[in-house]
């Protein structure tokens, strides 16, 4: 393998298919990087702890190198928290579907042990937490009011509707102008616009919502700034929900408001982090998605002659290949339980790093290039796994369907308007992409 | 092949009726999974074993014997 040696936890049970070589040729073909980057990553050996947030490599569509490393050479490995604590890191994709499916790794943020991301992230999970930071049956409880919401055939029936939105948004987007910032007026208002028509929120606040959820997932967020971002979102959606105790509407927050069972401060909670998670996450998945089309020129042609199954299958690829949840998904053991040939004792954090997950050869054949017709592309982890796997996925993959084909096919000049090196990159957010994309057409 | 779905494992996330929506539904009311056919034909096998694979709680059993 490398000059590393031996690695020290080669999984037992996995007999012949030893992982493939780091790729040798990288860039010379179709849909790779466009960087020669991918044969740097087995150059030095492991630290025996990794860095919780390593810095990415000369590709900005691949994850932390380092990350890759250990997938190939100790899947299951410590990594240093920002506090100085530690936890570990797992990275094989195999590995992280059994952790995040087994109930003995606990989501609920409150147990001596569980790993925070941030000082910021600690503050914004413990202080008033969602039920994505609870374990069944309490989670199941809550999550199923919400369900329904985002069932496959309920999201599919607004197709028309989110259609009608791009094609309205990019009118707006070219209308006497030939360059424009594709983040702010176009990625990011079509998913916030569509969950706040679902939720009943008011599309006219968003700058203030876009403001607290930015403070919110910045990594250099003090906890001070996290807990007043969440607070006053909090307390704005908790008088929305009185309002709609009064004057309902047919969004959820009303519907919600309608059980007797769930209080303002439930309300307000389930709110915040459907508005949250309903527009950070499509929006940033949008507009990386449309960069690194621009950078694979052959894949961006594939996108646009795709009819609409092609097009879903292209969308599970882009979500596989840019994975933008590019922290942890954070778990801590509730019993001494062996992911591979490591066992997590009690107590321990976990870090499921998706991102490396979604590069695994062992699933993925040729993981580092992005071919959108790739069979079994759907197998991705970017919406996580186990029972707190993504609740607005059907959602998340309709607006990128939508919004990627539209782009394509209406502007077919679509450029970069600024040089690649340019770009910034969200390396200081919890979910990646880019700050902003100037594009002329 | 026999196939068996528990209700109170499924968490909704509809995975299933994107592989094999022909077997798979989702109940109106809340998400939770229905299954429409408990002995489906062959040629759906290979979409009913990846549903299977794929859902994140294992709420989908398939029998084969």
């Amino acid at each position: 393998m490398t000059a590393a040696g031996p690695s020290p936890a080669s999984p037992a049970g996995t007999p012949t298919t030893a992982h493939p070589e780091p790729s040798s040729d990288p860039g010379t073909s179709g849909g790779a990087c466009p960087y020669s980057a991918h044969a740097e990553t087995s150059a030095a050996p492991l630290p025996e702890t990794l860095p919780n947030a390593a810095p990415r490599g000369a590709c900005p569509f691949d994850p932390p190198p380092v990350y890759q490393q250990a997938r190939r050479e100790q899947p299951v490995i410590r990594t240093k928290l920002w506090d100085g604590s530690s936890c570990w890191m797992v990275t094989r994709h195999d590995d992280i579907r059994r952790t995040l499916r087994d109930d003995r790794f606990s989501s609920d943020s409150n147990r001596p042990g569980f790993p925070f991301l941030t000082a910021g992230r600690k503050a914004l999970t413990t202080d008033n937490p969602t039920f994505i930071r609870m374990d069944d049956p309490e989670h199941a409880r809550l999550r199923r009011m919400l369900t329904a919401d985002f069932m496959i055939r309920k999201v599919e029936s607004m197709r028309p509707q989110v259609q009608e939105l791009a094609d309205d948004l990019l009118d707006a987007m070219v209308k006497g102008r030939q360059e424009a910032d594709f983040v702010a007026d176009f990625a990011l208002p079509l998913p916030s616009v569509v969950i706040c028509l679902l939720l009943g929120v008011p599309y006219s606040e968003h700058d203030f919502f876009q403001r607290c959820s930015s403070i919110m997932l910045r990594t250099e967020s003090t906890p001070a700034q996290v807990t007043a971002a969440q607070d006053e979102l909090h307390a704005y959606m908790a008088e929305l929900t009185r309002t709609k105790r009064r004057n309902p509407d047919d969004g959820i927050l009303s519907r919600l408001a309608e059980r007797d069972e769930l209080s303002d401060d439930d309300i307000s909670r389930m709110g915040r982090l459907l508005l949250v998670a309903g527009h950070e996450t499509t929006a940033n998945m949008t507009a990386l998605s449309t960069l690194a089309l621009l950078r694979n020129p052959r894949e961006l042609e594939r996108m646009r002659a795709a009819g609409p199954e092609e097009a879903k299958a292209a969308v599970e690829e882009l979500l596989r290949y840019l994975t933008i949840i590019q922290s942890g998904v954070s778990r801590v053991a509730t019993e001494d339980v062996a992911v591979g040939d490591t066992v997590i004792r009690k107590g321990e954090g976990v870090l499921c790093m998706i991102n490396a997950a979604n590069r695994d050869e062992d699933v993925f054949p040729d993981a580092d290039r992005l071919d959108l017709a790739r069979p079994g592309s759907r197998r991705h982890l970017a919406f996580g796994f186990g029972v707190h796997q993504c609740l607005g996925q059907p959602l998340a993959r309709l607006e990128l369907q939508v919004a990627l084909t539209t782009v394509l096919r209406r502007l077919p000049d679509l450029r970069l308007a600024i040089p690649f090196e340019d770009v910034r990159f969200r390396t200081d957010m919890l979910i990646y992409g880019v700050h902003s994309l100037p594009v002329a057409w | 092949m026999r196939i068996q779905v528990d209700q109170d494992k499924c968490c909704g996330s509809g995975m299933c009726v994107l592989a094999a929506p022909d077997v798979f539904d989702q109940r109106e009311e809340d998400g939770i999974v229905e299954l429409l056919d408990a002995k489906p034909p062959q040629t759906l096998w290979p979409d009913i074993r990846e549903a299977a694979a794929g859902c994140p709680s294992w709420a989908i059993e398939v029998d084969e014997t």
